[in-house]
């Protein structure tokens, strides 16, 4: 058994090793290291704690413990080990869901602690009954927020069209269960009292608006309003009389509602900052925890995350032009202002593969603009393949423009790309790809739509205005593979695909490099 | 520990983590995302510490256990995903 000394120790060598796995993360050579010292850490301070003094002084069976964990693990690399890459997002948004529901767990199971089962009046501190509050409330965001971001990115929240089986039983399934969960704990535990209803009206509430088959409708920003005041008053009530277990999970339950009403209205292209916010969320959630705890090493490593969330969340802000409150109540539409499709498409002119293939033979530099559509229609591979053979049939230089929101999450077409071997050198930023767009030949854009809509640029009204976008304007030719002229996130028309050297190719983009890559063989 | 020191940790923690996550490139948000939720999984020790605990109501040990099998998935499978994103960056 170790003394709480060396447990200590041990905690911070994981926080050291945690700060180098994020450091690490600064380059593609040296991440695999990063994500090992990560690996590291985490089982140091898990056997720490299992060997130490405090574990061992519970005195209860370690094996249960030992089960969960086991279960846990292999549930993980099972789904770690099966997920495609296209799918990243969703396993991603999932995941800091489960964080999320830890965290409230380990409140609730703390506050039982501190009270010894809700029955014996209060035993912990002021600091303590904050830090059990921010865990559930901020964890239970966390895990509602996660879930409809889960649900959004598999597409079966907030659709008009029929499910598959499995997304119709996740739907309803989860529904089932958290209003099981309400009515048995309001009717089989202790005395019925005035937190129970409020658990049952704010477990309806969430049942009813995940039900609902589109992102908005009225009354959804007023349950946002009224979910985040009640979920702040309550957190002050639970943090002055912390022994009212029922008054707990009223809390737990009213800052569900919040977490569904904010993830909600947020779709497509928007999903990003959602993602990266959450992430962050997980993140102080934990810290919260640490704090339950009086236990560094979760506080550091808390940060870190909460920290990594929202430069991410910035990032993904900025390179919208919006600021967070913009995305989380604001619709994207177009506008009054907003012209009329028909008008702009006037001039649109379509392609052939065999026509691709001949500019392509004439091409020095060719830029490749990834978007979502690349990834729904897994068109990475595709995209590589032709990419490799212009460098080796015509000694083309061949480059991609990523833009920061490109995708469902942050560095989402990065991964896509680097799963088909793309080297990451090719990989350019915005910036980087747009200070010498205009010697590119010809631009392909894959599955992209507003983030490279010149109206960003020229029109103050759009919605996008001000979006910083990659020029592929400026390029010699362009090239939209698209399978029709809809309209992207930002439901505005986009003047690009009518320009005097722009082509549109009308296909799945699969399909479409497929068709490519057979024409340039013959060339 | 008190609270002030706890604070004081959680503060500098947080521009420590400034300084380092500002420096990893975009190609390298999504397995920064992933590794940095597995990292967040850490509440499996506060998790494991209060499902060993025989003091507590066994119905409050069984959440703190539900607690470990959750945050179990989020660590094995988080470092196990960045693990598999971050070798596709690495093959030339």
């Amino acid at each position: 058994m170790l003394s709480q000394a060396v447990v200590n120790i041990a905690y911070l060598l994981a926080a050291v090793l945690f700060i180098l796995d994020l450091k690490w993360m600064a380059h593609p050579r040296t991440a695999v290291r990063g994500n090992h010292a990560g690996m590291l850490g985490m089982g140091i301070a898990v056997l720490a704690t299992v060997l130490g003094e405090e574990f061992a002084a519970g005195g209860f069976s370690a094996m249960p413990v030992i089960i969960g964990v086991v279960i846990g693990a292999a549930i993980g690399a099972v789904s770690a080990m099966r997920v495609q890459m296209t799918k990243m997002p969703e396993m991603v948004g999932i995941f800091n869901g489960f964080g999320g529901i830890a965290s409230v767990l380990v409140a609730a199971a703390a506050i039982a602690a501190a009270t010894t089962a809700w029955t014996h009046g209060w035993a912990g501190g002021t600091q303590e009954k904050i830090a059990i509050v921010a865990s559930a409330l901020i964890g239970s965001v966390t895990f509602f927020g996660s879930y409809v971001a889960f649900g959004k990115l598999a597409e079966f929240l907030a659709v008009k069209w029929k499910l598959y089986p499995w997304q119709r039983a996740v739907k309803l399934g989860f529904n089932v269960v958290i209003i099981a969960s309400a009515l048995a704990y309001a009717f089989l535990r202790g005395d019925f009292d005035v937190w129970k209803i409020v658990i049952i009206v704010s477990t309806l509430v969430m049942a009813w608006i995940l039900m609902a088959k589109k992102d908005t409708f009225p009354g959804l920003n007023q349950i946002k309003l009224v979910s985040a005041l009640a979920s702040l008053a309550l957190a002050i009530l639970v943090a002055l009389n912390p022994g009212e277990e029922s008054m707990f999970f009223a809390l737990v339950a009213v800052a569900g509602v919040l977490g569904v009403g904010l993830t909600f209205s947020i779709g497509g292209a928007d999903m990003p900052v959602v993602i990266a916010l959450l992430n962050s969320y997980s993140g102080l959630a934990a810290a919260a925890t640490g704090f339950v705890m009086n236990n560094n090493v979760l506080i550091i490593s808390g940060s870190l995350v909460g920290a990594s969330g929202i430069i991410l969340t910035n990032i993904m802000c900025k390179a919208m032009n919006r600021s967070l409150v913009n995305v989380i109540f604001a619709q994207m539409g177009p506008t009054a202002d907003t012209p009329d499709a028909d008008e702009v498409y006037k001039s649109v002119k379509s392609t052939s593969a065999d026509e691709i293939a001949m500019m392509l033979e004439m091409a020095q530099k060719v830029c490749i603009i990834p978007g979502y559509g690349m990834a729904v229609a897994q068109a990475q591979h595709a995209v590589r393949d032709l990419a490799g053979l212009l460098e080796s049939k015509f000694g083309a230089e061949v480059e991609y423009a990523v833009h920061p929101v490109a995708g469902r999450m942050p560095g989402h077409m990065n991964v896509l790309l680097a799963e088909a071997n793309v080297p990451y050198e090719e990989l350019k930023e915005m910036d980087e790809s747009n200070a010498t767009m205009d010697s590119v030949d010809v631009a392909i854009v894959v599955g992209a739509n507003d983030v490279v809509n010149p109206v960003a640029r020229t029109d103050p009204t759009s919605p996008i205005a001000g979006m910083p976008i990659i020029d592929v304007d400026k390029a010699r030719t362009v090239i939209v593979i698209k399978r029709s002229l809809s309209p992207g996130f930002a439901g505005i028309p986009n003047p690009l695909f009518a320009l005097d050297n722009s082509l549109m190719f009308f296909n799945d983009a699969k399909k479409a490099f497929t068709d490519i890559i057979a024409a340039v063989k013959e060339v | 520990m008190d609270i002030i020191s706890l604070l004081t940790v959680f503060v500098l923690a947080i521009f420590v983590g400034f300084e380092v996550i500002t420096k990893v490139p975009p190609t390298l948000h999504t397995p920064l995302m992933s590794g940095s939720n597995a990292i967040s999984g850490i509440t499996l020790i506060g998790a494991l510490i209060l499902a060993s605990s025989a003091a507590l109501h066994p119905a409050a040990r069984l959440l703190a256990g539900v607690a470990v099998g959750f945050a179990s998935i989020n660590v094995v499978g988080g470092f196990f995903v960045t693990g598999r994103m971050l070798k596709m960056f690495q093959r030339k």
